[in-house]
């Protein structure tokens, strides 16, 4: 086990070199360059040359990759354009975690996704976990009274939960929320139709948890459709097996023999496929964040997107793969652990 | 035996009806499949403004009332349901095209060229797919090509598809790595058949089912991706209409008009649901197991 896992690790970071390669050369062969978008509307050809030789872009392309893994602190470079090289490199380097500065605020990237992320991580965690709270007794009772009413109408949602755009859901609930229902004793909006907590005010709880709801419903429904689906048909091909049988036959409850004897094999691959998800709590959800004014990884890699904004952009995209891949390999470890049927050499 | 051909497909179309969601699927994907073909039909033009008419709610002059710039919104979200079905459908063929001959390869000859085809799918399944196409879409909207003009129904559907073929190319494998030792494919490789032949031939047509299933939920799923991609305001630019952007547009002023935003949601959430329960009847319906099992056949 420790040897495969030493294997994947390695084949994890040729992965991730590979396709750091890719992200890269595409986002720096975007015409004009990354420097356009920084350098103002009707940037002075000198100006333009100052901060390409400022940001590297002067070097070709592998040169600049180069500086971009392992920094530019190594060696001198020609800051003022006169053929010599004149003064050390002060980037570090992907590799020892300098990921370069914004071209729009002019900060470190980690700095503004530190800034982001703790956002991003709180809406992403409490949404898979009213997904998961949801979606295992809906999927459970479904998978249990098949082709029950229960179970038809338990199927609609799901396959209508996972044909809603959660933007447009989003809107929709921002229309009944926010501009139709109104707080009966203020007067004001039943809810608030965006942003992390109200401007101005301390920290309140309530505050905090009247902003949370809408984009959690908007994200979560998509997830309890899908979880709920996957619950009900992996517990399906459990129930008719034999051990549950004699399980019955021992006089156990069905109560007992249902969620402890067939769920505990039915969750392994939900674990796997959470596992799975993981990931989007670091990238977010693009779409809700928009719609929620949400100060998270999603709406930072969009504006990024809008203001070209490429060691951002890059940044995002290389943690966020990196994550995905991190996170397949977890989820082959655990299935391993949980399945002892499952062996890998 | 292995039935006929014809005999094949008519028993997959059987217990393809018998399967209630997908009827009512097809049903509903034909009609507005139709509404959006003869959507020129529609006294109003789609891109015309007439600032008298705006902001109007739904009467029965403007069925589901008219958006910012007095455009009937019927009508635009008929046309743009022809760019969003199109969006859709390009995106699924650029997929295929890319995926299945991927899958077909890396089964077929296994070893070193399975290995190297597969490690590009994993690279490509470890991207964060909704981002990575963000960025192509922004970069790609700065650059002029000779074809692929900025934000077109064709530029759009290429970036879709390109990121979403590693399904196929995954299934495609599986069913080739199984079909290819099967007796009748060493048989017909024993007269001589040619590679291209044994796999066009004779293992692809096998394996089409899942393929064909797999297909339908990409539909949706490149549907919604164009839908979300447009709403970002990255995908299809306006005036030309398309159902993510209609909701893009509908956003400034949502709250006070929200027929703008509900009803091209609405075409999009009917579509995908069809498009699902269709895609859940041709599984059905490809898996006659499956369907025994429900209908209770095979005791």
């Amino acid at each position: 086990m420790t040897a495969y896992i030493f294997r994947r690790l390695l084949q994890t970071v040729g992965l991730l070199f590979f396709l750091s390669v890719i992200l890269f050369s595409l986002v720096n062969a975007a015409p004009g360059g990354p420097i356009t978008a920084y350098a103002g509307r009707r940037p002075r050809p000198e100006k333009i040359a100052q901060l390409k030789r400022q940001f590297g872009l002067d070097q070709p392309l592998p040169t600049q990759y180069l500086y971009w893994l392992v920094g530019n602190d190594w060696t001198t470079i020609d800051s003022n354009g006169d053929g010599i090289k004149d003064s050390a490199g002060l980037r570090k380097g992907v590799l020892r975690g300098d990921f370069g500065f914004s071209y729009r605020t002019r900060k470190p990237v980690l700095e503004e996704i530190q800034s982001r992320l703790p956002n991003t991580v709180y809406l992403m965690s409490v949404t898979m976990l009213v997904a998961l709270l949801i979606a295992i007794p809906l999927g459970v009772y479904s998978a249990v009274k098949q082709y029950s009413s229960f179970d038809f109408f338990a199927t609609t949602f799901s396959f209508a939960g996972q044909a809603i755009p959660e933007f447009w859901l989003g809107l929709i609930l921002i229309i009944v929320f926010y501009a139709w229902l109104k707080n009966p004793w203020t007067g004001e909006p039943l809810l608030p139709s965006g942003g992390i907590s109200s401007l101005g005010s301390g920290f309140s709880l309530s505050d905090r948890l009247a902003h949370l709801i809408l984009p959690v419903v908007t994200g979560t429904l998509g997830w309890i459709a899908w979880y709920s689906r996957f619950i009900r048909s992996s517990l399906l091909e459990i129930l008719p097996l034999n051990y549950l049988r004699s399980a019955r036959a021992r006089g156990l409850t069905e109560r007992i023999v249902v969620l402890k004897h067939a769920l505990s094999n039915a969750l392994i691959p939900i674990v796997t496929l959470i596992a799975l998800d993981l990931p989007y709590i670091f990238t977010g959800a693009v779409l809700t964040e928009t719609v929620f004014a949400w100060p998270g990884m999603g709406r930072l890699y969009y504006q990024a997107a809008i203001d070209r904004d490429y060691p951002l952009l890059l940044a995002v995209l290389i943690i966020g793969a990196a994550f995905i891949i991190l996170c397949n390999l977890i989820a082959d470890i655990l299935y391993a652990y949980l399945d002892p049927q499952v062996r890998y050499e | 035996m292995i039935p006929q051909p014809s005999e094949f497909s008519i028993a997959i179309w059987k217990r393809f009806t018998r399967h209630r969601g997908a009827i009512i699927g097809m049903v509903i994907i034909s009609l507005i499949i139709l509404l959006c073909i003869f959507a020129f039909l529609s006294p109003f033009n789609p891109e015309k403004s007439s600032l008298a008419e705006k902001l109007l709610p739904p009467s029965s002059a403007h069925l589901l009332g008219t958006d910012a710039l007095g455009r009937d919104l019927l009508t635009r979200i008929l046309y743009g349901g022809r760019i969003s079905l199109t969006v859709g459908g390009i995106a699924v063929a650029i997929s295929l095209l890319i995926g299945v001959p991927i899958g077909a390869l890396a089964g077929y000859y296994g070893g070193k060229v399975d290995s190297i085809l597969m490690r590009i799918t994993d690279a490509f399944l470890s991207l964060p797919s909704f981002l990575v196409l963000i960025l192509l879409a922004a970069i790609l909207r700065e650059v002029e090509l000779p074809i692929f003009q900025r934000n077109s129904v064709l530029t759009i559907s290429l970036v879709i598809g390109a990121l979403s073929w590693m399904t196929f190319a995954r299934l495609v494998r599986a069913a080739f790595l199984t079909l290819r030792e099967m007796d009748y494919v060493s048989a017909s490789r024993a007269l001589g058949a040619s590679d291209r032949r044994i796999m066009l031939g004779h293992i692809l047509p096998n394996g089409i089912g899942v393929v064909i299933v797999e297909a339908t939920l990409q539909l949706g799923y490149a549907i919604i991706q164009e839908a979300g991609l447009s709403f970002l305001n990255f995908g299809i630019q306006q005036p030309t209409p398309s159902w993510g952007n209609l909701i893009y547009a509908a956003q400034s002023h949502f709250t006070k008009y929200p027929w703008l935003a509900i009803f091209p949601g609405i075409a999009i959430f009917l579509t995908i649901v069809s498009v699902n329960y269709i895609g859940d009847g041709l599984r059905d319906a490809f898996d006659p197991y499956k369907v025994m099992e429900k209908v209770g056949e095979w005791t």
